[in-house]
């Protein structure tokens, strides 16, 4: 409960930083006024239209890729399952650029996250597919790196295929991912599949709790394995799918939350869906305020960040799975 | 020319000259000239004599790209690789200084006369480019006249009114440029200020969307729009960009008249001109 408090009370903390966070100077007090007042002067659109958004979708997506990090882990028992690491955000971008190149959300908006949410699927499927049920690291990894490299070709090739000049050096953002200029726009859009996705992971939390003692023990408390699953498969996918919509492949957030609260919830898968939502937020919203105020002026990419702090941890987890295995 | 007198003026004119100098070309003329970069396209175009260009570049004929895609129909394009403009045996080819060094140098070697053009970077820059394709091109006097022309057009146009609208320049990716640019040169003798000086911005850099809608200008025109999608174009779609309620937001004005230092630049005045007039109407 203390650690609930504490996470919330980070979240709120971190949000209202992010809010404050930005090219443009101007005191604390004054941004929060016009955010609250929305009088329509440059300040209160400034706050209302860009920096609300951008820091509303660094909690959601935060919060949501922290869930199916969490998520994933508890049912494949194995701390290297993360979304990014796997594919599945590589695919969710592939689906999206193809939305987008086609011209497919210019007619349809809502075509963008369903397509994300398509190829996520598709790449879910196919890992779970190829770890099998007790997901072995190495295969795991190893089709992670599969599908990871098989979305990054397509996503170069479709965006090199574009007529737009600029759309090659949107491959950066699709890969590293970045919430420069979001709007409610996109908030609106992400909203509803992050909702029904994280509705679906949440509800795993007995389930997940009842693997730990292995398969027979679960179905032989009632776990539905199967029904298990297909929710797993289609949260992680929705949660994933729209995050990456929206904001590009972010990476390593549901690697790195869920291992650093493990201890603190006593290792509970279910435990750790929560913890790990509000970690993600966190830890999102940090990384969003720190690309803003590192580099004001360069865009640094969110993904870039994440790896800094999330690649070493990689190495590390890897490591010690290695001499579990030896 | 949707609605805008100037450019077919421009194009009569460039007519006249033509068909009258065909006879005054000189024996020291280069009678196969080669344009591999879309401002000298335009540029010899106008100025050239009948049977002198052998080919231009493939961007030449873009409508959305060049002010003159309609004239370049009538000649063979090129891919503005050395290879293949060598084997169009020119005598001359003409290239802007930011082509390709390997081409030039290539084309050089073999013993090719390569002339390079600088991109304008202002108005005043204009004649400078016209005089130096009529010397590369033999047409002196065709170019004389056009400067004559582009001089008495551009004092009509650029009369500084009393009040001068606050205007930014924003393209993709954030991109905005200042007054030493032609396209701020261009903002400037339609007669608006360039918000994108009051924060430093001489040349060109990245203005965040905040920066921008916080200096609140009168009036914001956006870059043209490409085709296909990208999502370094959606900043220009952005609803900021909107909620200001003192701010127009003006469509795709930066069109193929403001890329090329060339007289065409004119009707990219005139219609920034034409915004500022419809500003203080109140429209």
């Amino acid at each position: 409960m203390r650690l609930a408090i504490g996470m919330v009370l980070l979240v709120a903390a971190l949000f209202v930083a992010s809010l404050l966070s930005g090219q443009a100077p101007v005191g604390a007090g004054q941004s929060l006024q016009a955010l609250v007042a929305g009088d329509g002067t440059p300040l209160s659109v400034v706050m209302r239209e860009i920096r609300l958004p951008r820091a509303l979708l660094a909690a959601m997506i935060g919060a949501v890729l922290g869930l199916s990090g969490a998520a994933m882990q508890g049912y494949l028992r194995n701390p290297l399952a993360e979304p990014g690491l796997i594919g599945i955000s590589g695919a969710a971008a592939l689906g999206a650029v193809l939305a987008i190149q086609t011209g497919l959300s210019l007619m349809f908006p809502l075509a963008l996250p369903l397509a994300a949410l398509g190829m996520a699927v598709l790449a879910v499927l196919l890992i779970l597919m190829l770890a099998g049920p007790r997901g072995a690291s190495i295969t795991l990894i190893l089709a992670g790196i599969a599908i990871s490299a098989l979305a990054g070709a397509l996503i170069s090739l479709a965006l090199n295929l574009s007529p737009n000049p600029f759309a090659a050096a949107d491959i950066v953002f699709w890969m590293m991912g970045s919430l420069a200029d979001r709007s409610f726009t996109h908030v609106w859009l992400a909203l509803p599949f992050m909702a029904v996705g994280a509705a679906l992971l949440a509800s795993l939390g007995r389930g997940l709790d009842a693997l730990t003692l292995g398969e027979d023990a679960a179905q032989a408390m009632g776990v539905n394995l199967t029904g298990l699953r297909l929710r797993l498969v289609l949260g992680t996918a929705a949660c994933v799918g729209a995050a990456t919509a929206v904001a590009g492949a972010i990476g390593f957030v549901g690697l790195v939350v869920p291992h650093l609260l493990r201890p603190a919830v006593g290792a509970r898968p279910s435990a750790l869906l929560w913890a790990s939502a509000l970690g993600g937020a966190a830890m999102v919203l940090a990384a969003d305020i720190a690309v803003r105020e590192l580099l004001p002026a360069r865009d640094l990419k969110l993904g870039v960040l994440m790896a800094l702090v999330g690649a070493p941890l990689f190495l590390h987890l890897i490591y010690k799975t290695r001499k579990e295995m030896a | 020319m949707r609605g805008c007198v100037r450019p077919s003026k421009v194009i009569a004119l460039i007519a006249a000259l033509v068909l009258t100098g065909a006879a005054a070309l000189a024996e020291t003329a280069p009678k196969r000239v080669v344009s591999v970069n879309l401002c000298t396209d335009q540029l010899a175009l106008m100025l050239a004599a009948p049977g002198q260009i052998v080919s231009l570049s493939h961007l030449s004929q873009d409508p959305d790209s060049s002010s003159m895609a309609e004239a370049a129909q009538a000649y063979p394009t090129n891919g503005s690789g050395a290879e293949e403009v060598y084997l169009l045996k020119p005598d001359l080819v003409l290239a802007g200084s930011f082509t390709a060094a390997s081409t030039i140098q290539m084309l050089r070697d073999l013993g090719i006369r390569v002339e390079q053009f600088a991109p304008a970077r202002s108005l005043e820059d204009v004649p400078d480019r016209i005089a130096q394709m009529g010397a590369a091109l033999g047409r002196e006097p065709q170019a004389r006249a056009l400067i004559r022309r582009f001089r008495a057009d551009l004092a009509r146009l650029s009369i500084s009114p009393a009040h001068r609208p606050r205007a930014a320049l924003y393209y993709v990716n954030s991109y905005t440029v200042g007054d030493r640019t032609l396209a701020g040169d261009i903002l400037r003798a339609a007669g608006f200020d360039n918000v994108a000086t009051e924060v430093g911005f001489a040349r060109g850099g990245t203005l965040a969307l905040e920066q921008l809608i916080l200096l609140a200008p009168d009036v914001i025109i956006r870059g043209r729009d490409y085709p296909g999608q990208s999502r370094a174009e959606e900043v220009l779609a952005h609803p900021a960009l909107h909620a200001l309620h003192q701010t127009r937001v003006a469509g795709t004005l930066t069109d193929r008249d403001w890329i090329c230092g060339t007289p065409m630049v004119l009707s990219a005045v005139e219609k920034l001109r034409d915004l500022r007039l419809s500003l203080e109407a109140g429209e």
